[in-house]
């Protein structure tokens, strides 16, 4: 084996390409015969159908590889030949198919044997696994237009047959395949491109509702493909949205709002009148109706799509939520009109009388349309919908249709409010949602205002801290709108003090976007009088600080309010200008000299220099080649104390400076290591000492590790610095394995190791190696062919000094980089009331953190428990648990199962996230790896966690049961 | 073969609300739809008249069954006078919680009927429980064969639980019957569906055929806020309901907002009969809506936690509650009573949820007296607020308008309303579907022709051949087939008429037609003979035309000769022949000839 290895590293290394043609004709005439030897084998002793069949599935489990697959075929199709069963021609027919998937194996070549066979097929199945198998084929060869038309052509001959299932696939055939442009008809082989379109649509009226779906998938695959349909269809997919049966009736819907799409301008008229209007505003009032289809797939489909269709005229668009109402033939008000009169009358929350909605005037009979063909009510039948898939549908096509619309957003506002009061909380949650995206169009009437804080007091975290967001962005145009909402959060903050944090944001943005209407409030919330001195608020009250963070917040814009505070509430705001400045700005107040506001308003000038003074300082250690080692030392020390300084107070450059501070400590370590006394004196008497340089070669390797994958945004170019670095640490530990063990026998697995660490490494970064010059790596492979004959000892040697010479690579920098974060709010750790519980029994922990810029949380974020005897436990929290409440931010709320054997007193455990990694993630793959083969060397995966957030601490005590 | 025809017969439900009993004959079966009373009568008037259906024999063999949509009493009330008392012994059929349920109702209702005002002559518990036995219980979408030909089957209807529609079938003749139903969902019912069965006759109710209803949204969240800020400032909600029906929806509304809102406010349910039948809601989970049906495996949603069984006491207990409590229109019981007490306190509020009738406690405080003259002289200051909310579970008019479409009946018949808004409803689906629409009134029949199919056997080889001509498919598009109708031992056949001939022991006759098509052509004949030939070959791309050696053409059988003409050398004498069954082709290529032939080139 290991020979093996190192004939290949070499060779590979110094002539690659011919290597690996080599190696390809080699696995050829070994494997062609043998695979599908067997299978000929297998298959001519097969003495009946279900045999034949146990085999050919057998063989379908192993993969094969490119290069055997045309004998495979051959003597495949040589049984199919002869093979009267059926059900052993369908498997076959299939496995073609199968085949000709396989990487790298070009199928033209079979292609006319499927052709071929398919003209003698009697059976329907057959015959339909066999247009599968050809359709596999013809889209392997996408560039072939010869191959395209013939194939157009057999599957346009069959569109004929009896069985559905043959037509379903030829149409499917037609779709994938087709083309509509007619320029390719001068065809050397003299096949005609027919008009697929054409062809396809006639079998929209076919009898069988199966091949009438698939027509329609066809017709939305070549446009899918991009290929452009013609008006013409728009008419035929009208008639189908009467269809019978419901997957046809909402494959047309799809192919309506296509057309629409396409040709949006186009007038069609108006059946049974002289109109006519837009060909969008049409489809828009054909789907429209099918939202009160019988069939809810329909009516999901159709909801999704209306709110694609930004085209449309507003005054169709405002159809959607009309629903004239009428009692007795006579015109009643909805009571949204109603809510909106009593607004704006002035007289507001009068209470209900009986008949207070009473109709009124007298409607024409003969103006009332019950079923109109048009868009009316289309919205308010979506969100009244049985099926919650449905609401939420026109929800979401509710919200699409608002961003683009300002008047209709407006106009909808009513109905989402009253989707707050949905029975599924999902719905609910959408709904507040929908609104947040929306809430720039639009201002919050008093009324809905009071509708929407009356769920602030919902059970549900998730629709309160939606609430929340969406107070953040909302426009209220009134004072009293402004009190209403303070007194609403309080009341939610006084009944879930958990929302703290949530509910102080949403007032820190209230009061910004609303200094004039906070301003003649300030008074009445501070409870000052303008004649005594009233009580110093407590300034631990999260009510008093939610209410001063509003005001606070306001007062950045309004310089008229300070001169209403009392004198505590100075001293207040400097308190908490202190503990909670991301809530609370810097204010221009009177006779206080200000630094931080100096700080805070000069920031952005500062920007562009501490960027300079990074790269600046980042130049200066590259430098670091031609110092000596103790100043080299001297300066990355620096450097590093630099970085991480700039880091904690720029908070934009923190994931670049954190990076390049790592990388740097890495170096230091590195340098710091090869400095050690060790490496002068003979190997024996130093065994002691090598703890050093195995420590630091240990921790540079967990060091790269993080930087590898604890940061998002990392590039390939990072990555091969990242690899070299470690392949160094991997180095150090080998030579100082080698310095301290005694014999040669374990050196020898060790050097075969890091040899093929070695090999892993060029193959993967072979692209980068031309960056890496006069590195570790770089001289290591020129030497490469000497290393794999030399002993151990002397390999050991080569490596030392290399590791001496190699000079320091530069890091590039990323352009955005940001260090992955998590913060543990819940459990506080500050609790000294221990969790008690019986033993042996679990104790569920609720766990509340946020992540910032972790990638795809939902695998890679642990959650660990330490418990004092140092058993650890490592929880994986469900998909489901994390949150995405904005880009780059994550959020996790689970439950922790705690459990332990009794204990005589209550003790703490920590929890703790840890980031997992996987060093194949990053990796490129191979072809030849994934052909089925096992890789001759070892899989250099790596799995590992990184601790990324502080350890909180919580009191446990587990009680003895009780008998 | 008599015409298949439906008559439907309203015996009550026909113009008028408040009772249901409908009689259709189709194809020959007799099925009655629902069997109501009437709640305002005390005598006769009470239950329909069943001698109207016939005179003379028993009814058991002139109905074939009887179907009951809902428990509603003015759908099922007079079912055990008119199984014990008048005498029916076949089948009734009705859904399985209709079944459970009905029973209680028609106890309850005995019970005050004959034990509180003492009437006579009325069934008795043994007959609702004889009755009962002739129930058969159907489940949704279940067709059951009630004999050989009459099948029925149930659709969802809403409405309240266990309410369905039904769809009656002899043949290829159908009827649906709709019942009570409700096109939009509520907190505890689904909405009501049906598939696009394409009855010949839609017999629908059309209680609220001139109102198109306003979101139910606004009015629930109404009815919450009402309550949580009467709650909120200490005071007593009270909710006068009838035991079944709205009231588990407004308790679903309540539980669900309570759970959401976290309060900790009591709410109280009168004991008694909607005990039991909120155990029945419990047991049906699978007729409520989407919400219920999914969560019922964490928690069954009429098992309320905040609900409880009220007792007389806690009336008096001091702190905000909520009490629902029967009978809804305060004019008796338990209600009543609580109304008293707490009539005098402003910070109250009762909600009336429904209609009132005249006369009533509840009515006249919605019309705005505050000053109540109650037994023994007393006067009743009622200084509490008054709500009137309405929940009601009928379809409106666009509902009414979206189950027609829906089911794409052939005609419609409106009933279980009144005379003036049927007409208006009448007139929108005659204008809108274009099918006829009826609007009998009690004790007329309506007559409907229908145009029965008669099933044709075919034999599969000519099937298969006639499919294999037509190039394109044509989905119930009707479609020209050559074949001979054999009609024997009343059985219809059609098959080729090859094997019509070869059954029949028949002889073919070979019909030919000849035509002949004069031709300016100074040539021969044997070059005219060529230049037909590669005219008809150019223009005919499709059929088979050949030359043959003896100078005549063929196009597949037809034959083309060219002779010359007698008298006159410049003109030459196409002679067409062909057999009957080319009638098509041979007419085409006279007419092509008779154009004359295209200039030679030169």
């Amino acid at each position: 084996m290991a020979a093996h290895l190192k004939k290949r590293v070499y060779e590979e290394f110094t002539k690659v390409v011919q290597q690996q043609e080599e190696i390809t004709t080699k696995k050829l005439r070994l494997t062609k015969p043998s695979k599908s030897a067997a299978l000929h084998i297998d298959l001519c002793k097969a003495t009946s159908p279900a045999d034949a069949l146990q085999y050919l599935l057998q063989f379908a489990r192993k993969p094969v590889e490119a290069e055997s697959v045309e004998g495979v075929v051959r003597i495949l199709l040589e049984h199919y030949y002869k093979e009267n069963d059926p059900s052993v021609r369908l498997k076959i027919a299939s496995l073609l198919g199968l085949l000709s998937k396989t990487a790298g194996f070009s199928p033209d070549c079979i292609m006319d044997d499927a052709i071929n066979i398919l003209q003698n097929e009697k059976s329907h199945q057959v015959l339909a696994q066999l247009l599968d198998t050809l359709l596999a084929i013809g889209s392997k060869l996408p560039e072939n237009q010869a191959i395209q038309l013939r194939l157009v052509d057999v599957a346009c001959k069959h569109l004929t047959d009896t069985s559905h299932g043959v037509r379903n696939k030829c149409l499917q055939l037609l779709g994938n395949l087709g083309s509509l442009e007619k320029s390719v008809t001068k065809d050397a082989e003299g096949l005609t491109a027919r008009d697929v379109q054409k062809i396809i649509g006639d079998y929209f009226s076919d009898q069988d509702p199966r091949v009438r779906t698939a027509a329609i998938k066809a017709m939305l695959q070549l446009h899918e493909r991009g290929l452009k349909l013609h008006q013409t269809i728009y008419n035929q997919a009208c008639k189908l949205l009467s269809d019978d049966y419901e997957q046809v009736r909402s494959a047309a819907v799809q192919l309506i709002w296509v057309v629409s799409q396409l040709y949006p301008e186009s007038i069609v008229p108006i059946p049974s009148s002289n109109e006519e209007i837009r060909l969008v505003d049409d489809a828009f009032g054909k789907i429209c109706h099918m939202v009160s289809d019988g069939s809810w797939v329909v009516r999901v489909q159709a909801a999704k799509l209306l709110g694609s269709m930004e085209q449309v005229s507003s005054h169709f668009l405002e159809q959607t939520l009309d629903k004239k109402l009428m009692s007795d033939l006579r015109r009643k008000r909805t009571a949204h009109e109603r809510a909106k009169e009593l607004y704006s009358s002035g007289e507001f929350s009068s209470g209900r009388k009986w008949g207070d909605d009473a109709p009124k005037e007298e409607i024409d009979t003969g103006a009332v349309n019950l079923i109109e063909s048009g868009a009316c009510g289309a919205f308010v039948h979506g969100l009244e919908d049985e099926m919650y898939e449905v609401r939420i549908a026109a929800v979401e096509a509710l919200c699409m249709l608002a961003q683009s619309s300002p008047s209709f957003a407006e106009k909808c506002l009513d109905f989402l409010v009253d989707m707050f009061n949905d029975e599924i909380e999902e719905v609910r949650l959408q709904s507040i949602h929908t609104m947040r995206k929306i809430s720039n169009n639009i201002t919050l009437r008093e009324d809905q205002l009071d509708t929407v804080l009356a769920v602030l007091e919902d059970s549900s975290r998730d629709i309160r801290e939606a609430l929340h967001e969406l107070l953040c962005c909302t426009n209220v145009s009134t004072k009293e709108g402004i009190h209403l909402a303070l007194v609403e959060l309080l009341k939610n903050l006084a009944k879930y003090p958990t929302d703290r944090d949530s509910i102080w944001k949403c007032l820190k943005f209230l009061g910004s976007r609303h200094p004039t209407l906070v301003l003649p409030l300030v008074p009445e919330l501070l409870s000052t009088h303008p004649f005594f001195d009233t009580a110093e608020p407590d300034m631990d009250d999260p009510a008093y600080i939610a209410v001063l963070v509003l005001i606070f917040n306001a007062a950045k814009t309004c310089p008229t309010m300070p001169a209403l505070f009392s004198d505590h509430t100075f001293r207040h705001y400097a308190y908490l200008r202190d503990s909670l400045s991301h809530l609370v700005p810097a204010l221009r107040l009177p006779g206080r000299k200000l630094v931080s506001s100096t700080v805070s308003s000069n920031i952005a000038p500062h920007e562009d220099p501490s960027q300079q003074f990074l790269q600046q300082s980042l130049d200066r250690v590259y430098s670091l080649q031609h110092l000596d080692p103790q100043g080299a030392q001297e300066l990355l020390e620096l450097t590093i104390r630099d970085l991480q300084r700039l880091g904690e107070l720029q908070s934009e450059l923190a994931g670049v400076a954190d990076f390049s501070a790592t990388y740097l400590q890495c170096q230091l370590l590195l340098i710091k290591a090869l400095q050690e006394k060790l490496w002068n004196v003979a190997a024996p008497l130093y065994l002691k000492q090598s703890d050093l340089a195995s420590a630091a070669a240990k921790q540079i390797m967990e060091e790269t590790y993080k930087m590898e994958f604890m940061y998002s945004g990392v590039e390939n170019k990072q990555v091969v610095i990242i690899h070299h670095m470690r392949l160094q640490a991997k180095a150090l530990q080998l030579i100082v394995t080698a310095r301290t063990t005694r014999g040669v026998d374990p050196l020898f697995g060790m050097c075969e190791k890091f040899l093929q660490e070695v090999d892993f490494f060029q193959r993967c970064f072979i692209a980068d190696l031309s960056h890496l010059q006069d590195s570790f790596v770089d001289k290591l492979l020129d030497l490469m062919p000497r290393l794999m004959a030399s002993k151990p000892a002397e390999v050991v040697k080569i490596l030392q000094t290399m590791l001496r010479q190699s000079t320091f690579l530069h890091l590039p920098l990323p352009e955005q980089i940001h260090k992955a974060s998590a913060t543990i709010i819940e459990p506080a750790g500050e609790s000294d009331n221990p969790l008690r519980f019986t033993s042996g029994l679990v104790v569920a922990l609720d766990v509340d953190a946020t992540l910032e810029h972790v990638q795809d949380p939902q695998s890679t974020v642990k959650v660990q428990v330490l418990y004092p005897d140092g058993q650890a436990q490592m929880i994986h929290p469900k998909p489901a648990d994390f949150r995405n409440p904005g880009p780059g931010r994550h959020r996790l709320i689970t439950q922790v199962y705690l459990s332990h054997t009794a204990w005589t007193e209550p003790c703490q455990v920590e929890v703790r996230l840890l980031l997992a990694y996987n060093s194949n993630a990053r990796i490129p793959k191979f072809p030849w790896i994934e052909g089925g083969e096992v890789s001759p060397q070892v899989e250099t995966s790596i799995e590992g966690t990184i601790p990324f957030s502080k350890p909180v601490k919580v009191y446990i005590m587990p009680k003895p049961a009780r008998r | 073969m008599s015409p298949h025809r439906v008559f439907p017969l309203p015996v009550w439900a026909g113009q008028d609300v408040g009772r249901s009993c409908i009689l259709v004959s189709i194809a020959g079966k007799n099925v009655m739809l629902d069997c109501g009373m009437h709640m305002g009568y005390n005598d006769d008037r009470r239950f329909p008249d069943f001698s109207y259906i016939t005179q003379s024999g028993r009814l058991t063999d002139f109905l074939d069954c009887v179907i009951i949509s809902h428990f509603h009493l003015d759908h099922c009330g007079a079912l055990p006078y008119f199984s014990e008392m008048v005498g029916y012994d076949g089948p009734i059929y009705m859904t399985h919680p209709t079944q459970a349920i009905c029973p209680i109702l028609l106890e309850d209702y005995r019970k005050i009927a004959v034990d509180k005002k003492g009437e006579a002559n009325f069934f008795t518990s043994q007959m609702i429980k004889d009755c009962m036995k002739k129930v058969v219980a159907v489940h949704l979408h279940q067709t059951v064969q009630v004999d050989d030909e009459l099948e029925i089957k149930a659709y969802y209807a809403g409405h309240v639980l266990g309410a369905a529609m039904f769809q009656i079938k002899v043949g290829s003749e159908s009827v649906v019957y709709t019942g009570d139903y409700n096109m939009t969902p509520d907190r505890h019912l689904g909405a009501a569906w049906i598939d696009k069965c394409r009855p010949n006759l839609l017999i629908t109710e059309s209680t609220y055929a001139t109102t198109i209803r306003d979101s139910k949204r606004c009015r629930e969240r109404d009815f919450l806020k009402k309550v949580h800020e009467t709650v909120e400032r200490g005071g007593k909600v009270l909710i006068p309901v009838f035991a079944l029906g709205r009231a588990q929806e407004l308790c679903i509304l309540l539980e669900t907002f309570w759970e959401r809102m976290n309060l900790k406010v009591p709410i109280y349910f009168s004991t008694g009969l909607t005990e039991k039948a909120n155990h029945y809601y419990k047991l049906f989970i699978t007729w409520t809506n989407q919400k219920i049906r999914k969560t019922f495996v964490q928690r069954n949603m009429f098992e309320f936690k905040h609900i409880k069984a009220f007792d007389r006491a806690f009336a008096d207990n001091p702190g905000p509650m909520v009490v629902f409590a029967t009978p809804g229109m305060l004019h008796a019981g338990q209600s009543l009573q609580i109304f008293r007490k707490w009539a005098g306190n402003e910070k109250n509020m009762v909600i009336m949820p429904g209609y009132c009738v005249q006369g009533t406690v509840g009515h006249k405080i919605l019309s705005g007296q505050r000053k109540l003259e109650m037994e023994g002289r007393q006067v009743l200051e009622v200084k509490m607020q008054v709500e009137y909310m309405s929940f009601s579970a009928h379809a409106d008019a666009k509902g009414i308008m979206q189950l027609v479409g829906q089911a794409e009946p052939e005609s419609v018949l409106l009933v279980h309303g009144e005379a003036k808004k049927m007409e208006f409803l009448r007139q929108k689906i005659e204008q809108e579907f274009r099918v006829s629409c009826y609007m009998p009134a009690n004790g007329e029949t309506v007559t409907l022709p229908t145009s029965p199919s008669i099933p044709v056997g075919i034999s599969l080889g000519l099937l298969k051949r006639e499919m294999a001509q037509g190039l394109l498919p044509e989905a119930k598009k009707p479609r020209l087939l050559h074949g001979t109708l054999i009609m024997k031992d009343s059985s219809f056949r059609l098959v080729s008429s090859e094997q019509a001939l070869k059954e029949l022991g028949l002889t073919e006759h070979q019909l030919r037609f000849t035509c002949r098509v004069h031709l300016q052509d100074t040539r021969k004949e044997q070059e005219t003979a060529l230049r037909v030939y590669s005219h008809l070959k150019n223009t005919l791309k499709d059929h088979c035309v050949q030359h043959l050696p003896d100078g005549s053409v063929t196009v597949e059988s037809i034959l083309i000769q060219a002779a010359a003409h007698s008298e006159d050398p410049g003109t030459k004498v196409l002679l067409v022949s062909w057999t009957y069954q080319d009638e098509e082709l041979g007419s085409f290529l006279t007419a092509l000839l008779k154009n004359g032939l295209p200039q030679a080139p030169s």
